[in-house]
């Protein structure tokens, strides 16, 4: 598989800010990547950076092999983007506004495809309405129309979900995965992490403008959380000295780290040796958030309660 | 090819969707300034030996076709700027002399659109001629040309609707008016005679009107001369912003 995304050293300053601070990244042809990071971390401006929207100060990025500033014409073709923001032009139908879209990318006659994007996206009934008229998620569906009309290899969703309905976004994202399936490249920024554990195979996470983390999801989520046992004692009982040292006391709960499954049977082990009455007993494995969490603040991941194991 | 005719055709169909406002809307006001100054002065002024009404028509059809060609790029571009829609052509793979030609030409288009909408319905008030329809023609065409390109560069650069409010009420609308289109620069005193002189919008309405009565204040020759290093000027300054990014990509 060849390298569909490639982000080399990039820096972008908006006068004194630098919202890229030397970013580089690789996304492979097929891969199912999430960029996330908190509000400013540079996702969007990455994301501009890529699709010609924002000149990157230094450094380099391409698309399929073809440089985003010397070969733009040629990188924007292999582009689609989702634009965060819901913007529309609103002189047009829907039809239209994707009738015009397929001819910027010098397609015509693209009447098939755009019906198939219409059905996938649930919008073929307002396919004559004017954009105008149509609810906030209905435009925001048009906007993924709108980037997948000339066929991308690579699918830029820029918080594609935001204020969609949960119907729309499990109907979005079965069709954004068939599409990674038929081997489109997806990268993804959202704000929920869930669906970014779910959906992505890679992740890189951003933090003011640098990659604070760049793996896949699974490595991500053994490397920075792991599973954490969860106790609640009788009233009073403190833990045995080091296990109480190791461990964190929260709404009336010890969350004790663990390194692995097999420390489990020692722990209880010193309960029962130390007279320990235990009330509830919870097994938790950390998820996405908890990682990001952590990678936010700078420090190790603690499981606070995500998936029962 | 057919990315650029698209944006062409887009920008032609954004405007005829809104007929009403762009087209039929210019053509009535200046149906109105002719009726007004008609009544009053046909009869009291003649200018180079023509009827005050035949003599306004050209110029109010020339100031048609300046203003909406400038409005029609200005206001697409300014849309689409504070809508946040301008990334539907920035994503795209258009070259910037492409984006430039789209925008001028449709804007170009709406002016001549206009202007022939005036001359249908303010040619019924006094006999016209075409003494030399190939200058009506040409005049009519950089004139467009120079004002979609100066829309553009307006558009651009304003980043909320007063600036380029501004743009129009305190430069292009003072341009127009004081370019000849109500009068004859020979009957202004010196000074203003000699600004007038100053005022690239003069040259055109003058040429333009030469191809209906040929006759003119200044030799038509010069006003083309004037009109093409004008439309030069503008459209290598466009087409500089374009390339750079000015204000569209950051």
């Amino acid at each position: 598989m060849g390298v569909a995304v490639s982000v080399q050293q990039v820096v972008k300053c908006f006068g004194g800010l630098r919202a890229l601070d030397g970013v580089s990244l690789n996304i492979t042809e097929g891969e199912f990547f999430g960029l996330l990071g908190p509000n400013g971390a540079g996702k969007t401006t990455l994301i501009s950076c890529l699709a010609g929207l924002v000149r990157a100060t230094s450094g380099s990025l391409s698309v399929m092999g073809h440089d985003v500033a010397a070969d733009y014409r040629a990188s924007r073709r292999l582009l689609g983007v989702v634009p965060q923001e819901l913007v529309f032009d609103p002189f047009f139908t829907v039809r239209e506004t994707l009738q015009i879209q397929s001819g910027y990318f010098g397609i015509r006659d693209n009447g098939a495809w755009i019906d198939e994007i219409l059905e996938n996206l649930d919008l073929t009934a307002k396919a004559n309405t004017n954009m105008r008229r149509l609810s906030g998620g209905m435009k925001r569906r048009v906007l993924v129309a709108q980037a997948l009309v000339h066929k991308p290899p690579v699918i830029v969703l820029d918080e594609p979900t935001a204020g969609v309905d949960v119907e729309l976004r499990q109907g979005l994202w079965s069709f954004i995965r068939r599409l990674n399936q038929e081997g489109h490249t997806i990268i993804l920024t959202t704000h929920y992490l869930e669906e970014a554990e779910t959906l992505c195979d890679r992740i890189a996470m951003l933090k003011q403008g640098k990659v604070v983390a760049l793996d896949t999801t699974r490595n991500l989520l053994s490397r920075y959380a792991g599973h954490a046992l969860i106790l609640r004692l009788d009233n009073g009982t403190p833990l045995p000295g080091d296990l109480c040292a190791r461990a964190v006391y929260t709404d009336g709960e010890w969350v004790v780290r663990l390194g692995g499954l097999d420390e489990i049977e020692p722990i209880l082990a010193q309960l029962r040796l130390a007279g320990c009455r235990v009330l509830d007993l919870r097994l938790v494995q950390a998820d996405l958030e908890d990682v990001f969490v952590s990678l936010m603040q700078g420090n190790v991941a603690t499981p606070s309660g995500g998936l029962a194991s | 090819m057919i990315g650029f005719r698209t944006l062409l055709y887009k920008e032609l169909l954004r405007f005829w969707k809104v007929g009403f406002q762009t087209v039929a809307a210019p053509v009535l006001t200046s149906l109105l300034y002719l009726l007004i100054f008609s009544h009053v002065l046909e009869g009291h002024a003649t200018v180079n030996g023509i009827h005050y009404t035949a003599f306004l028509i050209p110029g109010l059809v020339m100031m048609s076709v300046l203003q909406n060609a400038f409005s029609n790029s200005s206001s697409s571009l300014i849309q689409a700027k504070v809508m946040g829609s301008v990334v539907f052509v920035l994503l795209p793979p258009f070259s910037y002399v492409e984006f430039y030609l789209a925008y001028m030409l449709a804007a170009m288009l709406r002016g001549l659109m206009v202007g022939v909408g005036v001359l249908a319905v303010t040619g019924w008030f006094a006999p016209l001629s075409a003494a030399a329809p190939l200058w009506i023609v040409v005049f009519a065409v950089i004139g467009g040309a120079i004002m979609g390109s100066l829309g553009m560069i307006a558009g651009i650069w304003a980043d909320k609707f007063d600036q380029l409010a501004g743009f129009q009420n305190f430069l292009i609308v003072p341009l127009t008016m004081l370019s000849g289109v109500f009068y004859s620069i020979h009957s202004l005193p010196g000074f203003w005679q000699k600004l007038s002189h100053f005022n690239p919008l003069f040259y055109m309405i003058d040429g333009f009107r030469f191809g209906f009565f040929g006759v003119s204040d200044v030799a038509p020759l010069t006003s083309l001369i004037v009109a093409s290093a004008c439309f030069l000027t503008v459209a290598t300054a466009t087409l500089y912003m374009l390339r750079s990014g000015y204000k569209l990509r950051y």
